[in-house]
């Protein structure tokens, strides 16, 4: 009965307006993300003034003005200390890298056997790329080659002694190999004992917890200095009078400890992300304690805490560094052991060495965290399907 | 059969029993294998003729200590060495912890500004620092950078009379005349008042909506006070300024390479991940609470600091805890460039007199000691900030 439709509906678009010129194309960006305000424009001339500081010393020492090549000392040094290089000259001294390259990757080891190292790493990527692609089939198969069949294989390889293989001894390894090593024998001998220390943390049974508890703590609470002098000191003490105990074992004993207490406090927050429901479930259908664990809780948890354990990889892979101070050789000893050769000896050699073991640790730290991010950012999109 | 009749299973898998017996198994296990490591021990030592227990403390040291806090000479018990251990730690812990807390929240804070460019910078910083081993720090200021710097002689100057050598970095030390008590105790007084005001002022806004200045109370009371003093008692301060002779400097307060290394690879090392956390911590606040302070009608800084940073402070402090007590625990890296923590010193010892078992727990009873203490300050900080539930 209505005469006039007073309702007023659009039927067509308003046409957009242009935003304003200000804000648009490269001006509009720059003005919006440097000069917002007089604050950002301090912070700006402040950040560049840090940048032209920086950047063009930085990129002068090495690069323009580095030692690409050489055969000693008088190639990276000034006339003044003996060098070619006129006075007040400054630059990385890569010839020193070159030089030494193979022993920073091998140490001492012989250098007709590196072969072997070189194979066993091969064997290493080979089974670790497809492991870490999620796409991959026979995950189940690949895990147990690469953490059970792998290691026992390069142990046979590298220390030698059998199948007409001659004998390395480990006072020979050093370099890049012993980092990885290291930090390999590390996270492989954690993981099952972080996984037995965090079900014990959260068992009923009041020795298995104080146990367990106590364990995890102590270990946790002291640097990793101390328990790799205990490793290398106290162990020949623990054992029977006589017996003699490699070097590098010691290192690898205490590396595994410490790793393991963290291991296990890593994995424990995976259990306890586990709804109770999924324990009650395999209660109610009758699955033993191991079962139970086994097969329903910890391969959820330990998927859940991927990133975790992978950040505690890289944390022990900065780690390893430390057993230069029990007096043994991985990449950072090695490279430091070297600034003393004489023939080497310049000013410039230990800022070079220890910018390239800087460079490789970074690498290898900066892949791995972005793959925990990966995985990370992956499994949050399968939790909310 | 027969027990299930009666509605009970069998002992054997009854779980109280169960528990009991391994609990039992593990026990029996532990004590057996203590007890080997303890005979192999106690046989080992004899060996090598090393008397256990403590007694040792009470030798003399014999070795010198470059840099003591407290008088300390070879002379002085092994004790005394170990205290002088000690304090070096607890130096390098609690000045790393000042600076990385600095640093770590600027550069935080930093990751998330507006500013395109400074928000690449701190990104750059975190992603440098945060992957390379912090041993690979140290050496990199005390062996490329430190060790390399000019020769007494020829030490780079920074104004009021601070300079900089290979032997390390000198400034004036304040030398305290009569009367500067007054200063330092109108200082605290400064302090505590400076509670009560706020203390005060809190009351009367819960009672009249109105809040009194506080801020600028506060820096009167806290810097004004120990100025008035300062200048009623007539300057009590003089200056030891360092002084250049043929070698070297002399005077002043000298830090040494050792420690300032240290010191500042700990505190950059360190603020990478406090960086990190500050920043997961700021985002963790959900935007609305943002907006909900803006529509009550609060102004960007009282938001900030009464509706942000206690919720974020709530993310923050626990893995801010954790990172304290690994820049604690990495002061032991000090060994490697020779800076006479209570490693270094407790290895020295080690070395000369073999009692490995009872530094190795010296070492452990120290270290947890500054762990718990830690642990305990923060989780009361944690337990003032966390959200209080009805």
């Amino acid at each position: 009965m209505q005469e006039h439709d007073l309702n007023f509906v659009r039927v067509e678009m308003a046409i957009a307006e242009a935003p304003p010129r200000s804000g648009k194309g490269l001006i509009g960006w720059i003005r919006n993300n440097l000069f917002a305000s007089l604050g950002d424009t301090i912070l700006t001339l402040l950040g560049v003034a840090l940048v032209v500081l920086i950047v063009p010393p930085l990129a002068d020492w090495l690069f323009l003005h580095a030692q690409w090549t050489g055969t000693d000392r008088t190639f990276c040094a000034t006339k003044a200390q003996g060098g070619i290089h006129p006075d007040g000259w400054s630059g990385a001294c890569w010839a020193f890298v070159g030089q030494k390259f193979q022993q920073f990757l091998y140490g001492r080891y012989p250098i007709a056997e590196r072969w072997r190292v070189d194979l066993v790493g091969a064997l290493f990527l080979v089974l670790l790329v497809p492991l870490l692609i999620p796409r991959v089939p026979r995950k189940g198969l690949n895990a147990l080659l690469f953490f059970v069949a792998y290691p026992i294989v390069s142990f046979f390889l590298l220390l030698g002694g059998w199948f007409g293989l001659s004998h390395v001894e480990t006072p020979l390894w050093g370099g890049l190999m012993v980092t990885l090593v290291l930090s390999f024998v590390g996270i492989v001998a954690s993981f099952p004992m972080g996984v037995l220390l965090a079900l014990g943390r959260r068992s009923r049974l009041p020795i298995v917890k104080g146990v367990c508890v106590a364990f995890i703590e102590i270990v946790r609470g002291v640097p990793l200095v101390t328990v790799l002098f205990m490793a290398s000191v106290m162990l020949p003490l623990f054992l029977p009078p006589g017996t003699t105990f490699d070097k590098l074992l010691r290192a690898l004993v205490g590396v595994s400890i410490f790793a393991g207490a963290y291991m296990a406090e890593v994995i424990r927050g995976g259990l306890q992300a586990i709804p109770t429901g999924q324990y009650d479930g395999a209660d109610s259908l009758g699955l033993s304690y191991w079962q139970k664990m086994g097969l329903i809780v910890l391969p959820q948890a330990v998927k859940l805490v991927i990133p975790g354990i992978v950040n505690e990889f890289i944390g022990l892979f900065k780690d390893t560094t430390l057993v230069y101070i029990i007096g043994m050789f991985d990449l950072l000893g090695t490279v430091t052991q070297n600034f003393s050769d004489a023939n080497w000896a310049s000013p410039q050699t230990p800022l070079s060495g220890l910018v390239f073991a800087g460079f490789v640790y970074w690498c290898f730290c900066f892949a791995m965290s972005r793959y925990s991010q990966f995985i990370e950012r992956r499994l949050d999109r399968e939790r909310k399907r | 059969m027969v027990s299930q009749q009666n509605g009970r299973a069998s002992v054997f898998y009854d779980p109280k029993i169960r528990g009991i017996f391994f609990q039992a198994v593990l026990f029996a296990a532990l004590a057996v294998f203590v007890s080997w490591i303890a005979g192999n021990t106690i046989a080992n030592l004899r060996r090598a003729h090393i008397a256990s227990g403590f007694g040792f403390l009470n030798s003399r040291a014999g070795f010198d200590v470059s840099n003591a806090l407290i008088p300390y000479s070879s002379d002085s018990t092994i004790a005394r060495a170990l205290l002088v251990g000690l304090l070096n730690t607890l130096l390098v812990a609690a000045a790393g912890i000042v600076t990385a807390t600095a640093i770590g929240f600027l550069v935080g804070i930093g990751r998330l500004a507006r500013n395109w460019l400074v928000r690449q910078i701190c990104t750059i910083y975190i992603e440098i620092f945060r992957n390379i081993p912090p041993l690979l720090v140290i050496f990199f200021w005390y062996m490329g950078v430190l060790s390399v710097l000019p020769l007494p002689r020829n030490s780079i100057k920074f104004p009021f009379d601070m300079y900089l050598n290979s032997r390390g970095f000198y400034m004036p030390a304040p030398v305290l005349g009569e009367g500067a008590w007054v200063t330092g105790a109108a200082f605290m007084t400064g302090i505590i008042l400076a509670f009560v005001s706020a203390s005060w002022a809190r009351r009367r806004q819960m009672a009249t909506g109105r809040r009194p200045s506080v801020l600028w109370v506060a820096i009167a009371l806290i810097v004004g006070l120990p100025l008035a003093a300062f200048a009623l008692t007539g300057f009590p301060l003089s200056l030891d300024v360092p002084k250049a002779s043929v070698f070297n400097l002399t005077g002043g307060i000298q830090v040494k390479p050792e420690f300032l290394s240290l010191y500042l690879a700990l505190s950059f090392y360190t603020a990478a991940f406090i960086a990190e956390i500050v920043r997961a911590g700021i985002l963790g606040v959900n935007r609305g609470q943002t907006e909900a302070a803006y529509s009550l009608g609060l102004k960007p800084g009282p938001t900030l600091r009464l509706v942000i940073v206690p919720q974020a402070l709530r993310i923050i402090v626990p893995p801010l805890t954790s990172q304290y007590l690994n820049l604690t625990k990495n002061t032991s890296l000090a060994v490697a460039v020779g800076y006479a923590d209570l490693v270094a010193i407790g290895g020295t010892i080690l070395n000369q007199t073999g009692q490995a078992v009872e530094i190795v727990a010296i070492w452990m009873v120290v270290y947890l000691g500054i762990s718990l203490v830690v642990s305990v300050l923060m989780n009361w900080f944690n337990a003032k900030t966390a959200l209080k539930e009805k």
